[in-house]
């Protein structure tokens, strides 16, 4: 058991056996979250910085309590009072920041690979915490231990992503986590909103809610990203929520139990009622709750212990 | 080869001198917890609190695994498994037992300590080990000895415990390599 990697770009990196090895650690951290001091002494020291080029609550928070969690230190990069507002590049701003000696880097921005690509020029580790379309790992870490808590056998396990795939990195991360630990995994949404060559990951693609939605275990509701749709992907919100919309009427008609996910934030009563989202089978606020103990384990991970291992 | 400092019996006749020293030490055995540090030191610590039981009340058995708590993370080459610590039952103004298989540096005792602190504030925390091996780094010393043994500080010493291993025994060695000691 042991992550041989120097910095957590995307699930597509990862084998199996990593995966596991952050669940694990996950469930160690999960249980500090429990103690009456949750805070160990495990990175002292170390400083983190939290470079975010897009607006984020729950991840960028997630990352500060976990890296405080680890007696590590973390510094919120705010970008409107920064330089990046002057035109610094990407890479002028991470050297710059690196050279004050920073041991790792936690980076969102809205261009797929901009995590890639700072790994390749800084000593640091780079953790990738969304970059555009492309991935967002520590949420499917997040999605995949939350289910590992309800279900233990992944491989008998059947998840249904429904809403906006093109646009969604959780979408691919969850694809490829979900994938590599055996799951099936099946897509849903409207024909504008799935990507093409999507079907290569090896999930399945359904264009009609109702029907595999009976058949499936899990479903992850994806938010609608409005202020991505400009360019008319589909007729109307209310015709989203009509053949999309995890509506209460919709779940009523199941035979059984499914748990529901979401990754945040929800457009309530669009992709998820309201209703839907405070029962038993919602795991949404356990997501958030398990992102905090995942983002330890990682940051744990790559940051604990002196390491030269690549990629 | 490897030199037998301790066998099976001797373990248990230890353990049990220790139950009768830490009952004499604190009347009573209500308050008392037993925390043992992973691994050996939790199967050690389920050993002696099933002697100070005595088949009566049963007395809480935790463990610690203090990975997060080294000193020296930031030296070792990979990072290290974490165990994960399980304690289930309320430490405040309890007599804690801790209990490990062998003192030497001092310093998981240490991490230790500071682990414990995290979970609550006991009335006191007294410290029980199967072998002493001297060597100290810190300024630690045990409540409850089993046996004091000479060393080199080089040497390895190795417990053996029927729970974790199918077999029983403490054995020293020469370290085969001195450079590769990462242990504390």
């Amino acid at each position: 058991m042991k992550f041989s990697h120097k910095n957590l770009l995307g699930i597509a990196e990862l084998s199996q056996s990593d995966i596991l090895t952050i669940l694990n650690l996950t469930n160690n951290f999960r249980q500090v979250l429990d103690r009456p001091i949750p805070i160990v002494p495990a990175l002292r020291g170390k400083t983190i910085v939290n470079l975010f080029f897009e607006p984020s609550t729950r991840t960028a928070t997630s990352f500060a309590i976990a890296a405080k969690r680890l007696s590590a230190d973390i510094v919120n990069f705010a970008i409107k009072s920064s330089s990046v507002i002057k035109g610094e590049t990407l890479l002028d701003t991470a050297k710059n920041i690196e050279a004050m000696k920073v041991d790792g880097v936690v980076i969102r921005s809205s261009y797929p690979g901009a995590a890639h690509f700072l790994a390749k020029h800084l000593k640091a580790f780079v953790v990738n915490a969304g970059d555009g379309a492309h991935e967002h790992p520590t949420q499917a870490l997040s999605d995949i231990y939350t289910i590992s808590q309800r279900i233990k056998k992944f491989p008998d396990l059947k998840v249904l992503i429904v809403g906006d795939i093109t646009h969604s990195r959780v979408a691919r991360s969850d694809i490829l986590a979900f994938s590599k630990l055996g799951a099936k995994v099946a897509i849903c949404g409207p024909p504008t909103l799935i990507p093409i060559g999507i079907e290569k990951t090896g999930c399945e693609i359904f264009y009609k809610l109702d029907h595999i939605l009976s058949e499936v275990d899990v479903v992850v509701a994806l938010r609608l990203q409005r202020e991505r749709q400009q360019v008319g992907l589909f007729p109307s919100i209310r015709e989203y929520r009509a053949l999309y919309g995890l509506t209460k009427e919709r779940l009523l008609k199941l035979r059984r139990p499914l748990i529901i996910m979401h990754p945040g934030p929800i457009n309530w009563g669009v992709e998820l009622d309201p209703a839907v989202a405070t029962t038993p089978h919602s795991v949404v606020l356990e997501q958030v709750k398990n992102g905090v103990a995942v983002r330890m384990a990682v940051l744990y991970a790559l940051a604990g212990g002196e390491t030269d291992a690549k990629g | 080869m490897p030199r037998v400092v301790m066998k099976g019996a001797a373990i248990k006749r230890a353990l049990v001198r220790i139950a009768t020293e830490i009952k004499k030490r604190n009347k009573s055995i209500e308050d008392l917890v037993l925390i043992g540090i992973k691994r050996r030191g939790q199967t050690l610590a389920q050993r002696l609190a099933k002697i100070l039981a005595d088949g009566k009340k049963s007395i809480p058995v935790g463990a610690i695994d203090i990975t997060l708590y080294r000193d020296d993370l930031q030296l070792i080459a990979e990072t290290p498994i974490v165990r994960g610590s399980e304690i289930n039952f309320d430490i405040n103004n309890k007599v804690v037992i801790l209990v490990d298989d062998v003192l030497f540096t001092g310093r998981t005792v240490r991490a230790a300590l500071t682990e414990i602190l995290d979970f609550g504030r006991p009335k006191s925390i007294q410290l029980a080990v199967l072998v002493d091996r001297g060597h100290r780094e810190l300024p630690i010393a045990a409540d409850y000895i089993g046996k004091r043994i000479k060393t080199e500080k080089t040497d390895l010493v190795d417990i053996f415990v029927f729970e974790e291993d199918g077999k029983e025994g403490v054995f020293v060695s020469k370290c085969p390599n001195q450079t590769k000691r990462d242990e504390i």
